[in-house]
């Protein structure tokens, strides 16, 4: 037999008894949805999460943090007098614990850290156009480490800490409230923004709008370069305070300037865990949530597959039906000199034509309905979070549950295909 | 007969001390205890026997669609028993034809796709298949049937179908198994006329099983099994 009249066959056989084979696709169609949907979430998430780790750091750039409080002493600790300062503000990034200057210079003096850079708190009270009234004013956060990252940019470009000059990044909701028409008309304009210096005076500083970004899950409130953090975190720190910091960004350097690799990235944080440091990459923060997300896809996943297994038994019991309908047929084709091997792949490709039906039509079916949840929780309840599409169909995923489910299909029709194939001729044909 | 054979050519069919013992230890079950039988070209032979006393067994040993417990089937003087599967495949699906007792169509099917069903299994392409399958329909009288589903059809037709699909492949030999036992007295004849008529003007070879001394009695030559054994031969 040809492997082209196999496949047809085969494809024949599957619709021969169309309400039982509508019955054991629909079973399957159940799985494939489930898991079509969920990979979907997963996708979508961790696309999501990704984008806004990225928005924290870049390149080959560790996050460095005071190591988390271990002190187990009984009893409260004693005073230290060059010891760190607790912070009064909770950061998202950092621990309790404030970086001092000695660790700067710990940090400094490790092998394989070019620069450190401290990430300097500044509050700014109000953002208005560089004409603006009183009336113009609107609040405004900054992201501390805004200078170091990539925000998530709608127009314009990213922060450039070498031009020197004053820039920003807004998030796209103050492009309406400033009176630019768009998010490309902002690029190039400039702002001002008031703060109030150490002495309770209000200042004011001018800065050119450079990007417009989405809001972010991370890294809340707008970016400045270093050079207007360097002239606000100035005015605004109290004399004879020590200096103390949220949390610093060291940049590696490879040794003999080359790439940084895997093992300098180690080397550098077994280091800083000596001096009680916490060194981390954006993939080690990325790594962190993606671990958590993945395993609430996971459990999910698993519900699905629990149903494909279901459907798996289902396949199984059509086609045993199946077989034994057409013993004759079997044993006649068996003895005009077919082989066992066609026989097998004639009933497991039969298994594996339920499998694509019921995968494709599930898969199809969770991308039509998954869009239009999907559009319709981006309009409501997850307005808030933009860029965030819930469901992320991913090609390659849906390619991969439809072979998954098909594979599921054709090890089901291992059983019914041999059982087929092992028959004998003489004992199909018998009649008496 | 159009086409005798040659002299000194080997029979088509030979079987030499033929075994086949089924179970063993206490189910142990002789079913042929030593058969040994020529079947030349073109000659028609009918295995006759009480139900029970090996002909079928006989029949499925001689068409490769089992092999002997001990003994020889040799092809045109080529040992078959013991060729390889994929050998035995192939002898059984070029060189014979099968008419059952049932006819074994596919229901759902049309009359075509039933009877070019040998020359899928032989991986004839489809058009070929079409072709030689309107062939046979038409010599037998069916070619306006060729798209009707096998269902549709009277059992004598279906008988006929049967018979076009064991000719499709232009078998050597054609067994027939019991080809008259599900029909009535007149169509029964009338596929016997069928049969004898392709054996004498194409020189297909004929191995009819049956315990009807009538169809018997048509053939060239008659084997009795009894009890596993050959216990008479006679040339008519």
């Amino acid at each position: 037999m040809r492997t082209t009249d196999v496949v047809t066959n085969a494809t024949r056989n599957a619709f021969r008894s169309k309400l039982r084979t509508t019955l054991t696709v629909l079973s399957l169609f159940v799985g494939a949805f489930t898991l079509t949907l969920t990979t979907a979430l997963g996708a979508g998430v961790n696309d999501y999460v990704s984008r806004q780790v990225a928005t924290v750091s870049t390149g080959d750039a560790l996050l460095v943090t005071p190591a988390a409080s271990a002190d187990s002493s009984e009893g409260p600790t004693r005073f230290d007098p060059d010891g760190r300062q607790q912070s009064t503000q909770p950061n998202p990034l950092g621990s309790g614990t404030l970086l001092n200057a000695d660790d700067l210079e710990t940090m400094q003096g490790i092998d394989g850290i070019e620069r450190v850079e401290p990430v300097r708190q500044v509050v700014i009270d109000w953002v208005a156009p560089a004409d603006g009234t009183e009336e113009d004013r609107y609040e405004l956060d900054i992201n501390p480490s805004s200078s170091l990252g990539r925000s998530d940019l709608i127009a314009g470009e990213q922060l450039d800490d070498g031009k020197g000059a004053a820039q920003i990044v807004l998030q796209d909701e103050y492009v309406d409230a400033l009176g630019f028409g768009d998010a490309e008309s902002a690029i190039g304009e400039t702002v001002e923004l008031g703060y109030t210096d150490a002495a309770h005076v209000a200042r004011s500083i001018e800065a050119e709008v450079v990007g417009i970004a989405r809001t972010s899950l991370f890294a809340s409130g707008a970016g400045v370069d270093a050079s207007l953090t360097d002239v606000v975190s100035e005015a605004q720190a109290i004399p004879g305070q020590p200096e103390a910091y949220v949390l610093a960004v060291a940049h590696l350097d490879g040794p003999g300037g080359g790439a940084v690799t895997e093992e300098d990235i180690r080397q550098v944080k077994a280091q800083l865990a000596d001096a009680d440091l916490t060194g981390q990459t954006v993939e080690d923060q990325l790594g962190v949530i993606q671990t958590v997300i993945n395993g609430i896809i996971g459990v999910l996943s698993a519900f699905s597959v629990i149903a494909l297994l279901a459907a798996s038994f289902g396949i199984v019991n059509t086609l045993l039906m199946s077989v034994q309908e057409r013993t004759r047929e079997i044993g006649l084709m068996k003895a005009m000199g077919m082989s066992n091997g066609r026989v097998f792949s004639l009933f497991s490709l039969e298994a594996v034509v339920i499998g694509f039906l019921g995968s494709a039509i599930g898969a199809l079916a969770a991308i039509g309905l998954g869009s239009l949840i999907s559009s319709a929780l981006a309009a409501g309840p997850l307005a808030d979070l933009p860029g965030l599409s819930i469901l992320l169909f991913d090609p390659v995923n849906v390619l991969a549950v439809i072979l998954v489910i098909m594979l599921v299909a054709f090890v089901s029709g291992v059983l019914p295909a041999r059982r087929a194939a092992r028959q004998d001729p003489i004992d199909s044909l018998r009649y008496e | 007969m159009t086409s005798s054979p040659a002299p000194g050519a080997p029979p088509v069919l030979r079987a030499q001390a033929l075994t086949k013992t089924y179970g063993d230890g206490q189910s142990r079950f002789d079913a042929l205890k030593g058969v040994s039988l020529e079947v030349h070209r073109g000659e028609s032979l009918a295995i006759v026997g009480k139900s029970g006393s090996g002909k079928s067994t006989l029949m499925h040993l001689l068409a490769l669609l089992d092999r002997p417990s001990t003994g020889v089937v040799e092809i045109d003087g080529e040992d078959a028993a013991s060729a390889p599967t994929r050998r035995i495949n192939r002898l059984r699906n070029e060189r014979f034809g099968f008419v059952f007792q049932q006819f074994f169509l596919t229901a759902q099917q049309t009359v075509l796709e039933n009877v070019t069903l040998p020359l899928l299994v032989a991986g004839v392409a489809p058009r070929e298949r079409a072709r030689r399958g309107l062939a046979v329909l038409e010599s037998l009288g069916l070619a306006d049937k060729a798209r009707n589903r096998a269902n549709d059809l009277s059992g004598g037709q279906k008988q006929r179908v049967v018979i076009a699909r064991a000719l499709v492949n232009e078998p050597d030999v054609i067994f027939a198994d019991e080809p008259t036992g599900n029909l009535d007295s007149t169509t029964g004849e009338q596929v016997e006329d069928l049969l004898f008529g392709l054996q004498r003007e194409r020189g297909i070879t004929l191995v009819v099983v049956t315990h009807d001394d009538d169809l018997a009695a048509r053939c060239d030559r008659r084997v009795t099994i009894a009890d596993g054994l050959i216990v008479g031969g006679a040339d008519r």
